[in-house]
């Protein structure tokens, strides 16, 4: 019979554990996992870059929902354990879950150190633990205000920079004379305060915060020597204590952590301990890999065997702040019996110290250059007695054995155990035979099949250089896939430049970017003009002779050379006049077919492109206006008849709908956009598979999106519920514009917000008041120049050369 | 005998645009380029006769509207992978004037 397996908390540590698990006794246990955060199991050593604006959420998740199921997983997420009873062996939760256990793991990790200074419960105060920290920092970063980060280790630092990133004034206060103390030497300490200072964070060092103040709410900081800073966001970052609390209460030996022993094993014999919570040897420990080696120790224990044990080791120290090259590892401490070898370039920012006893390295500090890094470690870890190479040690592995050799002969010299992912515990030998074995050919594949530069990622350079000795030309580092041959630049990065640079004409943009070609391609030109059109509203100039055909003459080629023509009608509704004035169109212009089309309008099709004006002309003064139906913009709104008419109708939603279509024709998108309004959840107008849709219900309208009903079919995702119509378009109205400024041209709505992830839409429409607002003015902004009905220009002559041939030729003498 | 036919002058035409030039054969499609090249090919796409006229003019090269061929504007040939070759049609332009060369039709007039 299978056991059952409760883990309390699903951070990495248990995370891994439950991989080994899976590998050695899949089948053994039945697993149960609570977490007190509300979500999956994600890399929280990524969090820095998520902060500074780098990576989303979605990139940094370890184990999608999926996994959970696919492995038959239990994850209640969002349920705090309360109680541990040892005697009946089961564990409740706040929620009120009771859960029994044959094997219990807590994992519980380590809960923020604050510093119990007046005024550290304002509101305004944080911490930098977990993404919700993340969440409400990068929401205080848009006022653009003042932050004071309190403390200057790894942490803290990375706080700092990822807070300056999002455009806040940043003050990092630290206790001791320089910064990173514990990892970093005064020397190398001053080179980092230097560095974070040119980033224009500030510096304060033996900064000893006495209170924080303020009127309800954080509004400074001020120190024992009477010292004040403004601020409106105050995050501590001054260390972590184990989260033992739990254990303890349950009578379970607790130290500093929850004392375990080399088999992960607490005083109970049925429950262990992994991760920062765990105390082993009378250490705890905060860095990925020790956490990574309880987790394989703990799954080989409750996989049966009993021999696996931990052991100590030193993990280096990497500071994960772009642009900033640390190193640190081991004992660096001055002593009688320790030399030092020392290596100053100050015009390059480089220092290196190793510390040496016994002929061999028992620390190493490297700022500004830390390739040799991996080499050091691994001179320390077998103990190598370096006393031959003494002179040349720092210069590092390239000087050894006479001539210099390039980085990627110093990465050809590691031996097989080199350890090359300390944060995995990977070894060179392991990666390279992966990629032989499983004939690996991409970064993510090697990643997924060894872990190897898969958490913090600062290895990466060296998996690179792997993966080039292994199998050269093969390994193809293009991460991003260039927009077109025309480029080596992907979108989104075309994007950014064109905003960073202030790009605003198509040539510009192609010089600035050294495009390949003299004037772009089908694929390129289209796109580019999409971004200028979306990002300078004002003031670019719509390129036509960009433009696919259909946008350059509004109307839908057709496979004979003839164009569709569709008016727009407002929300599918109709009437005598219009159906008449249609009917009259189609008889003076001979038009062969008359369609009702899937987005409740009338598509007249089989038109000459001569006549194209002519039929606007007659169109235009029955009152009809493009319906775009050619754009790469807003299309149909699909209403079903509401409340004005169907017993079942909870709101007016054919109102909606016509409301929306009027306020949001004619803007342009990355691709088609297709919305819909049903008036109660029978759902008749499908807004379920539409880029945009809306249920109206008793209470109000709930907004749903990215659904796709044509290569792909997918249902929608609900945005959220909204009480109001006003609210319900100005929601509709700002999730289109997030993705006008996000979207790859031709990337549907789906598409985009898989890219992006769901939650950080719904975090930036539904959470965000200031943003959503934001988006919703540069909408309607963007409106001002975009809502000119294209036919009736066209009609009054625009584009005159288009609808007629430049000159006939030929017929007269046939005639003759 | 090469028979030039005056068709407009070079600003009837827009920059990486193309007009048409009807004939009792069938439509000729004349590009200008970025460059104030000027090309005349038959305004049909030896893929699935799409009027190439329409397409989106790059360099001297056309893409296709329907299936996204890309035509060279020199040579007539369909470029990268793909295999088919349109009629070229000599064009002279003497100052803004523009002029092609109609030998068959000329002829068959005659």
């Amino acid at each position: 019979m299978t056991e059952k397996l409760v883990i309390i908390g699903n951070g990495m540590a248990p995370g891994r554990m439950l991989e080994h698990l899976l590998e050695k006794a899949p089948d053994r246990y039945q697993v149960t996992i609570f977490n007190a955060e509300p979500r999956v199991n994600y890399d929280r050593i990524m969090l820095s870059p998520v902060l500074s604006g780098e990576k989303d959420y979605e990139e940094i998740i370890i184990h999608g929902d999926g996994w959970y199921i696919k492995h038959g997983i239990t994850l209640y997420k969002g349920h705090k354990i309360v109680a541990i009873d040892r005697q009946a062996k089961t564990v409740t939760s706040d929620h009120g879950v009771t859960e029994p256990y044959d094997k219990l793991v807590i994992a519980t990790g380590s809960v923020p150190f604050i510093i119990p200074v007046p005024g550290h419960n304002l509101p305004g105060v944080l911490t930098y633990r977990d993404l919700d920290d993340v969440r409400a920092m990068m929401l205080a970063a848009q006022s653009r205000a003042k932050a004071v980060v309190i403390g200057g280790g790894l942490l803290g630092l990375e706080a700092a920079a990822g807070l300056n990133a999002q455009g806040m004034d940043v003050t990092v206060l630290h206790v001791m004379p320089t910064l990173m103390e514990r990892q970093l030497d005064p020397a190398a300490g001053y080179l980092l305060q230097r560095a974070v200072e040119e980033r224009g964070i500030k510096v304060i060092t033996k900064a000893n915060t006495q209170a924080i103040t303020g009127n309800g709410k954080v509004e400074q900081v001020e120190l024992a020597d009477g010292t004040v800073i403004p601020a409106t966001l105050v995050v501590m970052a001054v260390g972590i204590r184990p989260n033992a609390a739990l254990a303890k209460e349950a009578g379970i030996a607790v130290n500093r952590g929850i004392v375990v022993d080399a088999g992960m094993r607490s005083n109970d014999p049925d429950i262990y301990a992994l991760g920062e919570c765990a105390e082993v040897n009378g250490m705890v420990y905060g860095l990925v890999a020790p956490l990574y080696e309880m987790a394989r120790v703990a799954a080989s224990q409750l996989a049966g065997d009993a021999a696996a044990a931990f052991v100590h080791s030193d993990t280096p120290t990497k500071l994960k702040v772009t642009g900033i090259e640390l190193f640190s590892l081991g004992d660096f401490a001055d002593g009688d019996d320790r030399q030092e070898i020392v290596l100053r370039d100050a015009s390059a920012g480089v220092y290196k110290r190793l510390v040496l006893k016994d002929d061999r390295i028992i620390g190493t500090v490297l700022y500004g250059e830390t390739a040799d890094g991996a080499w050091f470690n691994d001179l320390k870890k077998k103990q190598t007695d370096i006393s031959e190479m003494r002179d040349t040690l720092i210069f590092g592995q390239s000087y050894q054995g006479g001539a210099p050799l390039d980085p990627m002969a110093a990465v050809a010299a590691l031996p097989d155990d080199a350890e090359i992912c300390g944060c995995n515990g990977v070894c060179k030998g392991k990666i390279t035979g992966a990629i032989t074995a499983k004939g690996l050919t991409s970064l993510d594949d090697v990643r997924a099949h060894t872990k190897a530069s898969a958490s913090c990622g600062s290895c990466t350079g060296l998996v690179e250089k792997l993966m080039v000795l292994t199998i050269g030309d093969k390994y193809n580092p293009a991460a991003v896939q260039p927009m077109c041959g025309c480029t080596t630049l992907g979108h989104d990065e075309v994007r950014r430049l064109i905003k960073a640079k202030s790009l605003k004409t198509i040539p510009a943009v192609m010089q600035e970017l050294e495009w390949k070609t003299s004037c772009g391609c089908a694929k390129c030109r289209p796109a580019l003009n999409y971004y200028l059109v979306c990002d300078w509203p004002n003031d670019y100039a719509d390129d036509y002779q960009s433009r696919f055909i259909n946008e350059r003459v509004h109307a839908n080629i057709q496979k004979d050379g003839t164009y569709s023509v569709v008016p727009r009608m407002w929300g599918g509704v109709t009437s005598a006049s219009e159906l008449r004035a249609i009917a009259d169109v189609v008889d003076k212009f001979e038009i062969p077919m008359v369609k009702v089309t899937g987005g409740q309008r009338i598509d007249m099709l089989g038109i000459r492109k001569e006549d194209l004006p002519a039929v606007w002309a007659d169109l235009g003064q029955a009152g009809f206006v493009s319906g775009h139906a050619y754009a790469k913009g807003l299309r149909t709104v699909k209403t079903c008849v509401g409340s004005d008419w169907c017993r079942f109708g909870t709101q007016d939603s054919t109102g909606l709908g016509i409301r929306i279509e009027k306020f949001m024709w004619g803007s342009w998108t990355p691709a088609k956009v297709k919305m819909a309004v049903s008036g109660c959840p029978r759902n008749c107008a499908e807004a379920t598979c539409k880029d945009v849709g809306v249920i109206c219900v008793d209470s109000g309208y709930e907004i749903h999106f990215a659904g796709a009903a044509g290569l792909d079919i997918k249902g929608t995702e609900v945005l959220g519920l909204v009480r109001t119509e006003d609210e319900a378009l100005e929601h509709i109205v700002a999730l289109t514009q997030m993705y006008r400024e996000q979207g790859r041209y031709l990337e549907r709505i789906y598409k985009w917000a898989k890219r992006v992830g769901i939650p950080e839409i719904k975090r930036q429409i539904m959470d965000d008041a200031e943003k959503r607002k934001a988006y919703h003015e540069r909408f309607v902004f963007s409106q001002k120049f975009a809502q000119v009905d294209p036919w009736s220009e066209r009609v009054s002559g625009k584009d005159k050369h288009e609808f007629r041939p430049m000159a006939s030729v030929g017929f007269a003498e046939a005639a003759e | 005998m090469m028979n030039w036919i005056a068709i407009g002058t070079l600003s009837d035409i827009p920059r990486r645009g193309a007009r048409c030039v009807a004939t009792p054969e069938g439509k000729i499609a004349v590009f200008r380029t970025a460059d104030d090249q000027v090309y005349a090919i038959d305004d049909h796409c030896p893929h699935k006769g799409g009027p190439l006229s329409q397409g989106i003019v790059h360099g001297a090269a056309v893409t296709c509207p329907l299936h996204n061929w890309v035509i060279s504007l020199e040579t007539g040939k369909a470029l990268g992978a793909d295999e088919g070759v349109v009629r070229t049609i000599q064009v002279k332009i003497d100052g803004e004037r523009l002029f092609i060369a109609l030998e068959a039709l000329a002829s068959r007039a005659a």
